[in-house]
């Protein structure tokens, strides 16, 4: 973990009104999506963001995109704080963020040839490459595994996982250091997941590239992620290393979660005790006091309700990064 | 969002619903009333500022300009333009004199000015053209609904068969015929060459139902043609995608007929944007069917807005924009209320 | 009342005739399913598996659809009947529920005039208070807190997981004998998932309705399923119990999925097990084995693939089918392994 900085969010807080009763329209409340999250993405790795639906991941990386401002905190690219970059600024910033989202099918114009949609990141910024442009296209599209020969057909003859690959090549375009996947897989078959995954865990090693990769699965994010931060409620509850956090999770949280994912081997080969929570995530606009799970913890005790507990390491040799947990009664493993 | 805790016990959630009901209608309504306000501020400052001067429209050529002038100060136009809003909106609240003594004049609350061309306070004029265009809309608005909606529906349940074919074609030419073609062809074709009816004269449904009837079946024809083609293609479309919906298929698997699926399930989701659609487009059809009111010479609102314009009639003009605003408001108001009332998530978020 | 052969679908087909041509969605599948068992139909997006499921409650109408063989349902031909007897089977006999619980809610009526209306439907001249009485204890049951406030809510005040809920509630009011579950759980996150496939396991051990769940999941199949069909192109490619499909699978297709979930289950980093290409048309299916273009143990027996669709049949000294020209001498060399 000796690899430097690269984005960081510091104290990050989005709120979002909400609803408004009432003649005058006023709202009734905040939806605290994101609330005082701290995070850093370490250049040439990929930060795994996992969590329920509503848990504001998605929030997350808006925020640390830039796409939304945040409501308080700032970000920090290369050390630089970009938290208030607007204007022109900001489009030279969004060289170096890029998305990929989550659905394949909407997230292409259809009226587009996939060359015009690759291309199009460069002409908005007016970077010429080297060459022409649809060398630089083609060059893209045998990157991502498309054949360049299709630059000129439209997004609907492709298959889903193709459709991904053509997203990935857009957000390629402007050689960014950060890319943020939003759920990239989530809506494509498990047999082209897997290749999906295994591209762009190429990609990153031959082009450097650093991730910051939203899913709600956890093998996938197991799987691709240097570092994983379990989000609940707008709170990160836990930050470890996939290898930790999966064989032994300290967040109560996040060993209901893991406990939750069916596996795929049959019953009577594999008797975990599964832990299935009781009732629904509580709504985000008036959260709970304290920790925000205790009201669904087992191992909730009164302290739990009067103070929030502060993510932090619980470890017999504190790891400045890594093993963090916000749990006044973490699971000790070992 | 869910019930509150500590919700007391009185505090059913029927009744709950009922008040997010009425403070829906109720904001909606404290909203229509700012924009009338606003509406009718900007219009008036909008006529206010054309370069021509009112009070010279107000005698014909040859006129002296100490007429011109006593008319200015009689009609108020050489006040600062303020005031002379201020006096307009309070017209339309207490009615309003011009001039004094033998040669002052009233206009009636709501005054909305005098027309000097017509001789005749606008509020007059408009009480007049108004019920011609109401009818004429009404009926066509009818006419279209009644067609439009019908048609849709058969033409998206008989998907692909010749019912849907052949709804398609009437369509497509009926939305590409402007409505002044439509007007002539039909006064053409059923008044002059097959003479079948007479040439249009209006009378009021009171005075004379049958030459009301006689005088209006072509307009609201003529009227309803365009629109009807385009509320078959709404209707189509919306009904085709109410039916790919999940709960419709959940509706159909829990054993309903498929009547109560089509009325319960189907219409009801592919109506209510048809609602919002329908309630606009009449509100424009009542601040005057301009182009159907001229092809049949029927003494409307349109016809006269259209006469205030040749005629430089500013009060007219104003009067008229100003009421066709009023409509839109008022039909917009009303259509975000029927929305909330029959779409749930509107008014409960 | 275990172990009645409940359904038996026999070569279904169904057809779709698009404007591109014709969709062979359902090809010669043949299955059936016994009271008290779930039988799990694994396949990825395109495979057939949900227009299989709604064959057998007629689902797939509208002109361009056209269906073949046989759905006896307690040996009666659900093809053959007509619209009125296909009323009274569905959502009494036979339920079923969907995928997305956000829009299997009619979002304009209220939760419980939704259940009354399922249960009236099937039970006509019912009292409506007697009706709504039998909505509040099925929803009691199937775990919505506090029913009596909640039953004149509209499902928009619900969360994913209550409205899950609330359209089990619907589907089994009637208390049919097979459930039909259309990847019930894929829209829901993972802990609402457990609590959802939890409610419907125990519901089944109380009355031994049969349930068919389709999903794309083999997690999920492992967990709920005594029998499952994986099918691929429109075909059945293997049906087996759940112990064998996962010990000892006989399809390369199989063997290609359950490569690809476990090593994402278990490799920490690392090239993850995929399958290459992407799955047919079922436009125009290829002449032989669909799953040829993909196959990579296929090379022996390349030529007899390519020329003939395999018929389902044993191939291991178990209850294993599986549609494929492969021997079992060749099958266990190719044997993935086991993680440890």
């Amino acid at each position: 973990m000796t690899s430097e900085v690269l984005l960081e969010g510091k104290e990050l807080i989005k709120y979002f009104p909400h609803g408004s009763k009432g003649i005058f329209g006023k709202p009734d409340g905040f939806v605290q999506a994101v609330d005082g999250v701290n995070i850093i993405l370490r250049k040439g790795q990929t930060l795994g963001i996992v969590g329920e639906s509503g848990c504001g991941k998605s929030t997350l990386a808006r925020v640390l995109t830039r796409l939304i401002d945040p409501t308080s905190g700032s970000i920090f690219l290369e050390g630089q704080d970009i938290t208030k970059v607007n204007g022109k600024e900001l489009q030279v910033l969004r060289r170096d963020i890029q998305m990929i989202f989550q659905d394949p099918y909407s997230s292409l114009n259809p009226r587009h040839s996939v060359g015009e949609i690759i291309a199009t990141p460069m002409r908005i910024q007016k970077i010429l490459p080297k060459g022409s442009e649809k060398l630089r296209v083609q060059e893209l599209m045998e990157l991502v595994g498309l054949n360049p020969e299709h630059y000129n057909r439209y997004p609907h003859e492709f298959s889903g996982g193709q459709r991904q690959r053509i997203g990935i090549a857009r957000a390629l375009a402007l050689n960014p250091k950060v890319i943020v996947a939003d759920e990239p897989v989530s809506a494509l078959d498990v047999s082209i997941q897997a290749q999906i995954l295994n591209l762009l865990e190429q990609l990153q090693h031959d082009l450097g590239l650093s991730y910051v990769f939203i899913a709600h699965d956890l093998s996938v994010v197991r799987h691709i992620a240097d570092e994983v931060a379990v989000m609940y409620l707008g709170k990160v509850v836990e930050l470890a290393r996939p290898d930790a956090l999966y064989s032994a999770p300290s967040h109560p949280y996040s060993k209901a979660l893991l406990s939750a994912v069916p596996s795929a081997t049959p019953r009577s080969s594999h008797m975990h005790s599964r832990i299935v929570l009781q009732g629904d995530v509580p709504s985000p606009i008036n959260p709970p006091n304290g920790c925000r799970f205790a009201a669904r913890c087992w191992k909730a005790k009164d302290s739990c309700i009067a103070q929030e507990p502060s993510l932090q390491s619980h470890g017999e040799i504190p790891d400045e990064n890594v093993g963090l947990v916000a749990c006044h009664f973490p699971e000790i493993s070992n | 969002m869910s019930a509150k805790v500590g919700t007391p016990l009185f505090y059913s959630p029927l009744s709950y619903l009922r008040i997010a009901l009425i403070t829906f209608i109720a904001r909606r309504l404290l909203f229509a009333l700012v924009l009338l306000a606003a509406v009718s501020l900007f219009t008036y400052l909008l006529f206010a500022l054309l370069p021509t001067d009112p009070a010279a429209l107000t005698c014909g050529k040859n006129c002296k300009p100490e007429l011109i002038e006593a008319n200015r100060v009689r009609l108020g136009y050489d006040k600062p333009i303020h005031e002379q809003y201020f006096q307009f909106v309070k017209g339309i609240f207490t009615g309003r004199t011009y001039g004094t003594g033998d040669i002052a004049f009233t206009c009636p609350a709501p005054s909305l000015g005098y027309s000097f061309n017509q001789h005749e306070c606008v509020s007059s004029l408009i009480g007049k053209t108004f019920p011609v265009t109401a009818f004429l809309s009404l009926g066509a608005f009818i006419l279209w609904m009644l067609l439009g909606v019908g048609t849709g529906t058969l033409a998206a349940l008989h998907r692909g068969k010749w019912q849907d074919r052949l709804t398609s074609v009437i369509t497509s030419i009926g939305v590409s015929l402007p409505t002044f073609y439509v007007g002539l062809l039909v006064l053409f074709s059923v008044v002059i060459w097959l003479q079948w009816l007479p040439f249009p004269h209006y009378a009021s449904p009171s005075e004379n139902l049958h030459d009301f009837l006689t005088a209006m079946i072509l307009p609201w024809i003529t009227l309803a043609v365009l629109s009807a083609a385009s509320y078959t293609r709404i209707t189509r479309n919306g009904v085709l995608e109410a039916m790919n919906e999940d709960f419709v298929r959940f509706g159909v698997a829990k054993g309903l007929k498929n009547r109560t699926v089509i009325r319960k399930y189907v219409l009801r989701a592919a109506l209510i944007p048809i609602v919002t659609i329908a309630g606009l487009d009449f509100a424009a059809l009542l601040g005057g069917a301009i182009v159907t009111e001229s092809v049949f010479s029927l003494p409307g609102m349109g016809r006269l807005a259209i006469r205030s314009v040749t005629d430089s009639d500013l009060p007219v003009l104003v009067g008229t924009t100003l009421v066709a605003a009023v409509f839109i408001v008022m039909a917009n108001t009303i259509v975000d209320i029927i929305y909330g009332i029959l779409d749930p998530r509107v008014r409960l978020k | 009342m275990n172990n009645v052969r409940l359904l038996s679908v026999e070569n279904l087909n169904v057809e779709f005739s698009t404007s591109d041509g014709v969709v062979h969605a359902v090809n010669d599948v043949s299955f059936s399913v016994h009271s008290g068992k779930t039988l799990g139909i694994v396949g990825e997006s395109g495979s057939g598996k949900s227009v299989t499921a709604s064959s057998i409650l007629k689902l797939n109408t509208g002109i361009t659809a056209s269906t073949s063989g046989s759905i006896l349902f307690n040996g009666k031909n659900i093809l053959g009947v007509d619209d009125k007897a296909i009323r009274a089977i569905r959502g009494s006999e036979i339920a079923m529920i969907f995928q997305d619980p956000l829009s299997a809610l009619n979002p304009y009526y209220t939760i419980g005039s939704q259940i009354i209306e399922a249960y009236k439907v099937h039970h006509k001249g019912v009292k409506k208070k007697e009706a709504r009485k039998i909505a509040l204890e099925m929803l009691h049951r199937v775990g919505i807190p506090n029913p009596e406030a909640r039953i004149d809510e509209y499902p928009h005040q619900f969360s994913g997981g209550m409205r899950q809920r609330i359209v089990i509630a619907t589907a089994l009011i009637n208390s049919p004998k097979l459930l039909i579950a259309d990847e019930p759980t894929t829209a829901l996150d993972v802990t609402v998932q457990a609590q959802i496939l939890d409610l419907m396991k125990d519901i089944q051990r109380e009355n031994g309705m049969a349930i068919i769940l389709i999903t794309h999941d083999l997690g999920v199949v492992a967990e709920t399923c005594d029998d499952v069909a994986v099918m691929y192109g429109g075909r059945i490619v293997e049906k087996a119990s759940v112990q064998e499909l996962f010990v000892t699978p006989t399809h390369p297709y199989s063997f290609g999925l359950l490569g690809a979930v476990r090593s994402l289950d278990n490799s920490a980093r690392g090239e993850l097990q995929t399958i290459a290409g992407s799955p047919p048309s079922l436009l125009n299916l290829p002449s032989g084995c669909s799953f040829l273009p993909r196959c990579s143990y296929a090379d022996a027996s390349r030529q007899q693939c390519a020329s003939f669709v395999p018929p389902l049949q044993n191939v291991l000294p178990t209850n294993s089918l599986s549609a494929c020209h492969l021997r079992a001498e060749a099958l266990n060399v190719l044997k993935i392994k086991e993680p440890s």
